[in-house]
């Protein structure tokens, strides 16, 4: 029972990191109806940003324990404010040109610019891996059995905080009735006096930032970073995102969490062999019987 | 079929321009003397395939720093007979279409002597295979599966093999540790980490332990919590990670983090300094084993270990030290060759290497054109990997870590030859599982 | 008249590969060769993938998948026949025989192919655009786990057929440009039939396709199967060009290469696809001497030819040969 309760533990924590990037991706999804392939890598480039703040803030020179937590959240920020210019620059410069170009130009381009990020990050950090900084000091706490790290209770908190504050933004701004607007009609919004170029590059920049939160706080557990660690976790957390409903934020969130928990489980009670085939097999089956994702509403589509 | 018409002879004139552009363009080689050396006078060159972009970038970088090394070292004592060395390196991406081409254009546009390269069993068997096909000999630094050198006489290599490591590790478990219960997680994306733990549990439950869990991850994971979790609950002594440092620091962290104190045993995949800058003090404890231990330096090591300190700021690793040895028992090979060095007079003074006194122990090749030398084992201390044992290839019977001064001798090649031949040819069949 | 002048020309044609299969052999380097070979089997993927991506506008992500399946299934059944005949490595098949042995096994490798087009076609292409990316790049992620997993094909060492000289390298020139030419044109014969038509309009506008009473689920899983069987024919080509096939050479990237030699062409048109292949395979090889910045070379080529031209360099046009090169056209296929 311990076994399973802590599977059920090491799932969630998982599933939070997938689900805090799956909301970039819903959010860009919701409002331009592009999968932003280069999501993965924003993630990872934020991770990165999030190394060298903590260098630059003199973590080298402080010990682990003496880092204050004013600047393990001045290093957190700092990544989310580079993510978010990294997010903008990728929008202004690789999809607003292809804008009102065939629907799948910008998802080639966002692929090209997933590898681009790739390779300029093996260039400009090489492929080695870095060790993440511990800029939060580790404990371990056990309840009835179950061992978990004040990091991932962290992590948890965290996600559930930064999707709060993003469901309020969405649903109760101006600028987040803005955003879906601009997804339920794009001309539409513009000709009421919406700035649409504005929106969409301030959605690009949260939902940047948000993956860049998820890379400290993955930095944070995992402690390693790489060039190629955007790729796969990018890919999961946009599964998450279709399997939640993608456009939904609320959707994306479950969808990380099960996500995580189907991983372990598989992993835990079937075989580890299969750890990534089962995410991809949710895919599939999600879209072949729910497409629109378990809390997604069918668009219909007009002739 | 009369309308496709057009693109069907599209396709033949774009096929014979490209023919065309084939044959007008490359063709230095004419055909009647084209299975000599290509150069007759002037550089002989050594090619390098390696991985230095990509994932597997650092594996290549390293072996290219060590090769450089041992190429300066040959042309400041006058090269080979006179003649500069040359060394010629490709990119392969760590990609078998690459490593391919690679290949193929050292033989043919660079005129290579012999082959150097790579470091993942995988694409040494593809190049391999291209050298062994074009009779150009080829060394692989650090190649640990046993099919690489299967593949025919005109391929080696200067690392030990997987079933050898497997049981060294899997003797230093149960004999030293006392270990009887061990767990075994493997990365199923990867070759060598599979041949490597398939190895182990041989030797271990032959000897009379028992293998409580075979788990897996796949290159590139983070979690691996939920392995690991499972572990815990079958009471394993230590845990067995046949993979690379780039995984192991994290697995390392992520079974302390759930209260599993175990000992974690490896191989040389986990050699790197970074091992212990991102495993931290939680990979502290653990043994792994590796071609050579910069503590237990003899003259030639130590004077390796300075002069590689010295042209690249940083300690050499077991990868840069196997580069260095492979290049060094080339050009070693292309000095003994008999008259020119052509391609097949380097491969038998290959074949006919005795005691190369290669940095990583002493170079004899056995009838399988695999080095016959010891093993050794480190454990991870909070400054450095620290020397513990020195395995030698008869086998079952660890030799103490008595004699370090001189080059370890080879035990009779006998028996790890007959050990690399009973292996499986196509490792692939019947893993233990 | 027809029949003797279609005869006519495929004698000329087998004459002339194997002219140039001669020459190739005893005057040009291997390294040369081989990148000729590339092109070719670039331009099979080109062709193949186009089909399904460029002619009918179902974009997929998975024909990595596919191609592993035609690798691994040509090898199988290679081995296996040459086993089943009695020839070894001391008792290798005349040139003739190899040839029709690796052609055999090309069967398979489209029949396989194929099948998994079928299996992957047919409840996915139901979803529309870049679901279905995601679905196929998910499929072809599961095939390769499957080959990973599956020890008896070599897991992740790779398949060579169990041989330390690996799987017997069979492809040359004359049977990679035979198989080009022979699905180029079958391909090329498809995409200007009714048929074509139909996908077109699929592409076009699904919707009123379906209006027209064209059954546009049949008509999509129809060119997934035969696109999926073309690239899996590439697939076994390359399988006995490599010598080894491991399932990271069948990884989302070399996916995204095809993507991107379709791209370079021109989305829908099929000599645009074999410029496209032809251009990768040059290029990537030509630019080895900045070697470190190849992949971003390439991944800024790629952004920057969507955003100059989403539709490709040639578009769906067609390239053709110069009117008085041609035969004038006959009526409609």
């Amino acid at each position: 029972m311990s076994t399973f309760l802590q599977q059920l533990v090491n799932g969630l924590s998982v599933g939070s990191i997938y689900a805090l990037i799956a909301l970039g991706y819903t959010m860009v999804y919701g409002t331009l109806g592009l999968i932003n392939f280069a999501h993965g890598e924003v993630f990872m480039i934020g991770c990165y940003i999030g190394l060298y703040a903590a260098f630059w803030l003199g973590y080298e020179t402080l010990s682990a324990a003496s880092f204050s937590p004013m600047s393990a959240t001045l290093v957190l920020l700092l990544a989310m404010a580079g993510a978010a210019i990294v997010g903008m620059l990728i929008e202004r410069f690789a999809y607003r040109p292809l804008r009102g170009a065939p629907r799948l130009a910008p998802l080639i381009t966002a692929i090209g610019v997933s590898l681009l990020l790739q390779n300029i990050a093996v260039l400009a950090f090489s492929a080695n891996p870095r060790s993440f900084p511990s800029i939060i000091t580790e404990h371990r706490l056990e309840f009835a059995g179950v061992t978990i790290t004040n990091i991932k209770i962290f992590i948890f908190a965290v996600s559930i905080l930064l999707m709060l504050a993003l469901e309020f933004f969405v649903k109760k701004t101006w600028t987040g009735r803005a955003m879906r607007a601009i997804s339920v009609n794009l001309p539409a919004a513009k000709l009421m006096g919406v700035p649409a170029d504005r929106v969409i590059s301030l959605t690009f920049a949260i939902g940047s930032a948000l993956a860049a939160a998820g890379g400290i706080l993955f930095g944070l557990d995992q402690t390693k970073l790489e060039p190629l660690m955007g790729n796969m976790i990018g890919l999961k957390a946009f599964i998450a995102a279709v399997l939640g409903g993608i456009g939904n934020i609320r959707g994306a969130a479950i969808g990380g969490l099960l996500i995580g928990i189907a991983e372990l489980m598989t992993a835990g009670y079937i075989s580890s062999d299969y750890r990534d085939a089962i995410t991809f097999v949710i895919l599939i089956v999600i879209l072949l019987v729910r497409p629109q994702g378990l809390l997604g509403v069918v668009r219909q589509e007009k002739v | 079929m009369t309308r496709f018409s057009a693109a069907r002879r599209f396709l033949l004139l774009s096929s014979m321009s490209l023919a065309l552009v084939a044959a007008s363009g490359c063709k230095p080689k004419a055909g009647a003397d084209g299975e000599g050396s290509g150069a007759q006078s002037g550089a002989l060159v050594i090619g390098a395939y390696l991985s230095l972009t990509g994932s597997k970038a650092d594996f290549g970088i390293k072996t290219q720093q060590g090769a450089l090394l041992a190429i300066d070292e040959a042309n400041a004592a006058g090269g080979v007979g006179g003649r500069p060395v040359k060394l010629v390196i490709l990119d392969d991406q760590g990609t078998a279409d690459e490593a391919g081409n690679a290949v193929t254009r050292l033989i043919d546009v660079e005129n290579a002597s012999a082959i150097l390269g790579e470091v993942s069993s995988s694409l040494s068997l593809v190049g391999g295979r291209i050298a062994q096909r074009r009779g150009i000999p080829m060394v692989s630094p650090s190649s640990t599966n046993t099919q690489v050198t299967e593949i025919g006489n005109f391929v080696f290599r200067t690392c030990f093999i997987d079933p050898f490591q497997g049981e060294v590790m899997a003797t230093f478990a149960k004999e030293k540790q006392g270990f009887t219960r061990i767990a075994v997680i493997k990365d199923v994306r990867n070759d060598y980490s599979i041949g490597l733990a398939k190895a182990f549990i041989e030797t271990f439950t032959k000897n009379g332990g028992t293998i409580v869990a075979e788990e897996s991850y796949n290159e590139g994971d983070t979690d691996f919590s939920a392995q690991l979790t499972k572990i815990k609950a079958l009471e394993a002594q230590a845990l067995f990670v046949p993979g690379y440092y780039t995984e192991v620091g994290n697995l390392a962290k992520n079974s302390r983090r759930l209260g599993l104190n175990i000992p974690l045993l490896g191989g040389d995949g986990w050699e790197s300094p970074k091992l212990r800058e991102i495993g931290g003090n939680d990979i502290v404890g653990s043994f792994y084993s590796n071609h050579f231990a910069p503590d237990n330096a003899n003259e030639k090591s130590s004077a390796f270990i300075a002069t590689y300190s010295k042209r690249w700021n940083e300690p050499p690793t077991a990868l840069a030290t196997l580069g260095y040895d492979a290049t060094a028992l080339i050009i070693d090979a292309m000095r003994r060759a008999k008259g020119e060095p052509t391609p097949a007079a380097i491969r038998d003074a290959l074949e006919a290497t005795k005691a190369f006194p290669a940095v990583t122990g002493a170079v004899t090749f056995d009838a399988n054109r695999n080095p016959v030398k010891p093993a050794v084992v480190l454990k991870v201390t909070a400054d450095g990997d620290k020397f513990v044992a020195e395995i030698q290839p008869a086998g079952a019977a660890p030799a103490a870590p008595a004699a370090p001064a001189a080059p370890a001798a080879p035990a009779a090649p006998a028996a790890p030859a007959s050990g690399a031949a009973a292996a499986p040819a196509g490792s692939g069949s019947g893993a233990a599982k | 008249m027809i029949w003797t002048y279609r005869t006519a020309v495929s004698i000329a044609l087998i004459a002339a590969l194997f002219v140039i299969n001669w020459a190739l052999d005893a005057f040009v380097i291997e390294y040369v060769v081989r990148i000729i070979l590339q092109c070719g089997i670039n331009a099979i993927l080109a062709v193949g993938l186009n089909l399904i991506n460029g002619t009918t506008g179902q974009f997929s992500l998975g024909h990595a998948g596919f191609m592993a399946v035609g690798a691994y299934a040509t090898a199988f059944a290679v081995i296996h026949l040459e086993s089943g005949l009695g020839f070894s490595a001391s008792n290798i098949p005349a040139p003739w025989m190899q040839g029709l042995l690796l052609s055999v096994g090309l069967l398979f490798g489209a029949l396989f192919a194929g099948l998994a087009g079928l299996l992957v076609g047919a409840p996915s292409l139901r979803l529309r655009g870049d679901y279905l990316a995601i679905v196929t790049l998910g499929f072809a992620e599961i095939i390769r786990l499957i080959f990973t997993n599956t020890e008896a094909l070599g897991g992740a060492t790779g398949y060579s057929g169990g041989r330390p000289l690996g799987l017997p390298v069979y492809t040359n020139f004359f049977w990679v440009f035979l198989w080009a030419i022979l699905l180029i044109t079958l391909i090329g014969n498809f995409t200007f039939s009714s048929y074509g038509r139909a996908l077109r309009a699929i592409r076009e506008d699904e919707i009123a396709t379906e209006a027209l009473g064209i059954n546009t689920t049949r008509m999509k899983v129809l060119a997934s199967v035969i696109s999926a069987a073309a690239v899996g024919v590439a697939g076994g080509l390359f399988a006995h060009l490599m010598g080894t096939i491991r399932p990271d050479d069948f990884k989302m990237d070399r996916s995204v290469a095809m993507i991107v030699m379709i791209l370079i062409g021109g989305l829908g048109s099929v000599s645009g696809a074999i410029i496209g292949a032809i251009f990768v395979a040059v290029t990537l090889e030509a630019m080895r001497d900045i070697q470190q910045y190849r992949l971003l070379a390439y991944s800024l080529l790629l952004i920057g030819l969507m955003i100059a031209r989403p539709q490709g360099l040639l578009g769906s046009r067609e390239l053709r040969l110069p009117a008085f090169l041609r035969r004038k056209r006959g009526g409609a296929a």
